[in-house]
């Protein structure tokens, strides 16, 4: 890993200030993406700036949902009763239990990772991000391949997550990274029926064949007979395109089946 | 440079680091405490796991300066007054190694583990072992030395 001078942040504006001041800044949250990539040198940046001292951390429910600070760690949503079942599935499914400890929800959103988790469970709730400035629709925050609608010095702060009358993930995890070869969160949210698929291609996106089939008829039978085409499809030594289409309507089906 | 302090095993410790030094190499390199071992040094064979400020991490995949004004536990700080921990007992009753390399992170994840699950299954333990390998695939011995342990030795 190259050198970097490495500076904590007080506050989402104190990491703003301090990355606006660097040559080229990098922010870091639980670093369990970050560490990994510069220890390959795939990122040279000349200053790290923590958020673990930057007071974003927590969970704070109310009647309409529940909203969690972008350094809340995985380990603390998956073992937190403000959170509905769905969200804690998620988080409990990331990684290993060593990463959940330190690794966190806005770290995880921030970096898009193409088989990430979280990306699935905010577009299937229809979460909102909240940053140092501007709120975001998840919808609109999930753009391509490691890249979302983040501006340049844009922290994020929290996700607010509205409440769904039912809501479920099913992923099939690599077996070794656990990361999503596929991954389904299917909910019946306030504006109606949402599905988001992760692993699938390059990034997390919703499906709306699979929201129309199951807006008509909420089983996972409604989903027989749809085809997911593969062209666009991620393909590696771990799954074809194909493969993976097929896993995308398996793995809806046992969401729909879990939320019930 | 910069300057970390932290506690380590009950002990206010210091040193220099660069931006880029690792937690485990503090722990080896300045502080000469190798139990705590490099693996695959990509976070994924927890060798080389800690307990910081209770909960059990990786501390290759962790900056020293991030551990400023922790409270950090190694594998060296477990025994007392020259007893071992119960859950290095359960190892060594159980035969819970072979070649030794992973026993270090295997312990501290185990003692992370039973302190979140009292009373854990079979298919608990191993799925909250998922982030430590052991190469020599002892992984039944070690169940069991973590089910003793979590009956209280």
């Amino acid at each position: 890993m190259y050198d970097f001078n490495f500076h904590s942040a007080s506050s989402a504006h104190d990491a703003a200030a301090k990355l606006a001041a660097s040559d080229d800044g990098s922010v870091m949250a639980g670093g369990q993406t970050l560490i990994p990539v510069l220890k390959q040198r795939l990122a040279n940046p000349s200053d790290v700036i923590s958020l673990a001292g930057a007071g974003l951390s927590g969970i704070t429910k109310n009647g309409d949902g529940v909203t969690i600070g972008a350094t809340t760690t995985h380990a603390a949503v998956a073992g937190s009763g403000d959170v509905p079942a769905a969200l804690r599935s998620v988080a409990e499914g990331i990684g290993d239990a060593q990463v959940r400890n330190r690794g966190t929800l806005g770290g995880s959103i921030a970096n898009n990772d193409p088989a990430a988790d979280y990306p699935a469970a905010l577009l299937g709730l229809g979460a909102t991000i909240t940053t140092n400035q501007r709120d975001i629709a998840a919808d609109d925050f999930f753009t391509g391949l490691f890249e979302t609608a983040l501006n340049d010095g844009e922290i994020i702060k929290s996700v607010t997550f509205p409440n769904a009358t039912k809501a479920a993930y099913a992923k099939f995890p690599n077996p070794a990274s656990r990361f999503a070869m596929v991954g389904v969160f299917v909910a019946q949210a306030a504006d109606g029926v949402r599905v988001a698929v992760t692993g699938a291609t390059d990034c997390a996106h919703r499906g709306p064949k699979l929201e129309a089939a199951l807006s008509a008829n909420w089983s996972a039978s409604a989903l027989d007979g749809i085809t997911i085409p593969a062209d666009h499809l991620n393909s590696d030594i771990h799954g074809s395109a194909e493969y993976r289409a097929n896993l995308v309507i398996v793995m809806a089906k046992r969401a729909v089946e879990a939320a019930g | 440079m910069a300057t970390v302090s932290m506690t380590v095993n009950g002990q206010a410790v210091s040193g220099e680091v660069e931006g880029r030094t690792l937690l485990v190499q503090f722990l080896r390199e300045n502080l000469n405490l190798t139990g705590t071992h490099v693996g695959c040094d990509t976070s994924q064979c927890g060798a080389c796991v800690v307990h910081v400020d209770g909960d059990s991490m990786k501390s290759c995949t962790m900056l020293a300066l991030e551990a400023e004004g922790a409270d950090v536990t190694t594998i060296e700080g477990l025994a007392k007054g020259g007893e071992m921990h119960p859950m290095q007992k359960a190892f060594q009753d159980n035969h819970g190694l072979q070649c030794g390399f992973c026993t270090p992170g295997m312990v501290m994840s185990a003692i992370d583990l039973v302190a979140k699950n009292p009373n854990p299954d079979e298919a608990t333990i191993r799925e909250q072992l998922e982030g430590n390998i052991c190469r020599c695939t002892g992984y039944h011995n070690i169940v069991k030395a973590v089910q003793q342990a979590a009956k209280g030795g």
